[in-house]
């Protein structure tokens, strides 16, 4: 009886083994971006832009051409390179301190000036690769390296909320947040990735998906405890769903579609 | 090209477009605004790529992008402006990327003032950002140089992988001068062996990057870049050495209070004083050898500079305790008069200088 191949690695992805820790959302994510960018034939034209942080590696595995940039200013050097070609497709992949806390200037003025750019942004609600400290994203209570009594609102505020924040900025087009805590969300995420890249491939300016992502090595917790974690503490806090779409506010930052 | 009447800021601009420079990221800060505004105007008719960022951090990541991509890049600022791009002069460095960035100095520290000053000479010269780098840096003293040093600073990017940076003082920014436009031939660099120009269909995929975790591979990356300085110091080195036979004292000076000092030279001649000029027009590569060249009539060097002291650090390495070197300088945004600078070597000669 012939073999057939239901399943293969994505080609979107390099041979290299990924170097994250086990029950990581990083490696599931990786794999998105990759089959999304074979699915949509652009992969030979894809340029990665890897942070500083735990993905600060993703350029060994995204297989296409990649630049590493410096902490957070991941937007601005894609729109740099995505001006220097702008047939070819650019996104930037990055976390949360890198983001949120060190690249908000340049993630909100990619979104102001509409760049023709796709962020892949990675929300675990801590600082991975330093060793687990407090990120903008880190939840009331929650004990880190750099909190360890639990953050608290009267020193640190309230997370911060990016695809709420950038919904706001007039010229940002698509904004999505899903998660990668069990399968259909996985799938809803791939399908958010898609959308993203169809975006800058139309030529219709900025898009963004955010992903709550389980870092069960950084807060400490079994895997499956961590993907419990997105589930119950992260998601009553940052609500899954469209937040802009084609250039429109939807229900859930307050618009009519 | 006829020459034409042109302000110092937008003739090295025009001279950037005709270098081939196909993409500015700027942001905007005095005494340089006329960099960006003209650009702004002139990469748009040239259907080139014009971006004012949101900080010039963001700028000289934009430029980190496009010069990964491949493109011909440049950005301006001034000295504080400059201060935020070093992290991102560290990350071209280290990555080996080509850019021109021009600096237009005036005074400081902090906020300081937006009269000329040359208080950025350690800032250019002596890195700001991590790691151990250079970047060749340009100072002319002229409008028609600072042209001319524009198509050279694209070309010896390109060859050389490197960034490159222009000093130029705030009053040659400022003024007008008679200039020409004659750019050189371009430097031929097939760029498609490291650009992430998304052309991983047509050859193995590239990475631009300047991490390598690998103590040994960190080292040996440092040792590659650092015999391209050492091929940099060799070919690369400019200055203007006019010392006459008889000289008792040099002048060591560069942008524009090289011409006060080549005026104070000639106010010393008509009193019967031979003077002399060493002007660096890199200041890096140091124009080293000039210094161990100068006849054994010279007493002093005196370094005029429009700061506290800083270019004088390398006159003294060169000279290495042959003859003594003295600096004069004015600062926060003062400019010394010929006269004052030539009673200063008055002074020094006086005192003594070099013991016979």
């Amino acid at each position: 009886m012939a073999t057939k191949v239901i399943y293969d690695k994505s080609k979107g992805l390099d041979e290299k083994p990924f170097h994250y820790c086990p029950g990581c959302g990083h490696g599931i994510v990786h794999k998105l971006i990759a089959e999304v960018l074979v699915e949509l034939g652009v992969l030979d034209k894809t340029i990665s832009v890897s942070p500083v942080g735990c993905s600060v590696l993703a350029y060994d595995y995204f297989n296409c051409d990649g630049v590493q940039a410096a902490h957070g200013r991941a937007p601005a050097v894609a729109i740099g390179l995505k001006k220097a070609c702008p047939d070819k497709i650019v996104f930037s992949y990055q976390g949360d301190g890198d983001l949120a806390s060190i690249g908000t200037a340049e993630t909100v003025h990619a979104a102001h000036r509409g760049d023709n750019t796709t962020i892949i942004f990675i929300n675990n609600a801590i600082y991975g690769m330093t060793g687990g400290q407090m990120a903008p994203t880190t939840l009331i209570g929650q004990k880190t390296s750099t909190s360890p009594f639990g953050r608290s609102k009267k020193n640190c505020g309230l997370p911060i909320k990016v695809v709420e924040m950038l919904a706001q900025v007039p010229s940002s087009h698509y904004l999505e947040r899903t998660s990668v805590h069990d399968f259909a969300n996985i799938r809803k995420t791939k399908a958010a990735i898609k959308k993203a890249f169809q975006t800058q491939i139309d030529g219709k300016g900025f898009s963004m998906v955010e992903i709550l992502s389980p870092c069960p090595v950084g807060w400490g917790i079994a895997p499956i405890k961590a993907m419990d974690f997105v589930k119950e503490q992260m998601m009553p806090y940052y609500p899954l769903g469209v937040y802009k779409d084609n250039g429109e506010l939807t229900k859930l930052s307050g618009g009519e579609k | 090209m006829a020459k034409v009447l042109m302000k110092g800021n937008e003739a090295l601009s025009e001279a950037a477009i005709k270098a081939g420079c196909t993409a500015f990221f700027g942001y905007p800060i005095t005494p340089q605004n006329e960099i960006p505004e003209y650009l702004s105007e002139r990469m748009e008719q040239e259907g080139l790529v014009f971006v004012q960022a949101e900080s010039e951090v963001a700028a000289i990541n934009m430029v980190y992008g496009a010069s990964a991509a491949g493109a011909r890049v440049m950005t301006s600022s001034s000295s504080p402006g400059i201060a935020l791009k070093q992290e991102g002069i560290s990350y071209l460095a280290g990555a080996r990327l080509p850019c021109f960035i021009c600096s237009v100095t005036r005074a400081g520290p902090g906020l300081g003032g937006i009269l000329p000053a040359q208080a950025d000479y350690f800032q250019a010269v002596k890195g700001g950002g991590n790691g151990d780098y250079y970047t060749p840096v340009y100072a002319p003293n002229s409008v028609q140089e600072a042209t001319d040093l524009v198509f050279r600073a694209f070309n010896v990017a390109d060859e050389y992988r490197t960034p490159v940076q222009m000093i130029v003082d705030g009053m040659l920014g400022q003024m007008m001068e008679p200039v020409e436009l004659n750019p050189p031939p371009r430097v031929k660099v097939d760029k498609e062996l490291y650009a992430t120009s998304g052309n991983s269909d047509k050859r193995k995929r590239n990475i631009v990057n300047s991490l390598n975790l690998s103590g040994l591979g960190l080292e040996q990356m440092n040792h590659e870049r650092f015999r391209d300085y050492e091929k940099i110091k060799e070919k690369e080195t400019l200055s203007e050495y006019d010392v006459p036979k008889d000289a008792e004292i040099v002048f060591c000076a560069y942008g524009v209070p090289s011409r006060i000092a080549k005026n104070a030279i000639s106010l010393l001649k008509k009193e019967g004083i031979s003077a002399g000029l060493i002007r660096p027009i890199t200041l890096w590569p140091f124009p080293e050898k000039d210094f161990l060249k100068l006849p054994k009539t010279v007493k002093a060097v005196l370094v005029t500079e429009l700061s506290m002291g800083q270019m004088i650090e390398d006159v003294r390495l060169a000279l290495n305790g042959s003859i003594p070197a003295y600096h004069y300088g004015r600062v926060g945004g003062v400019v010394f008069e010929p006269d004052e600078i030539a009673e200063e070597a008055k002074r020094i000669l006086k005192k003594g200088g070099k013991k016979k």
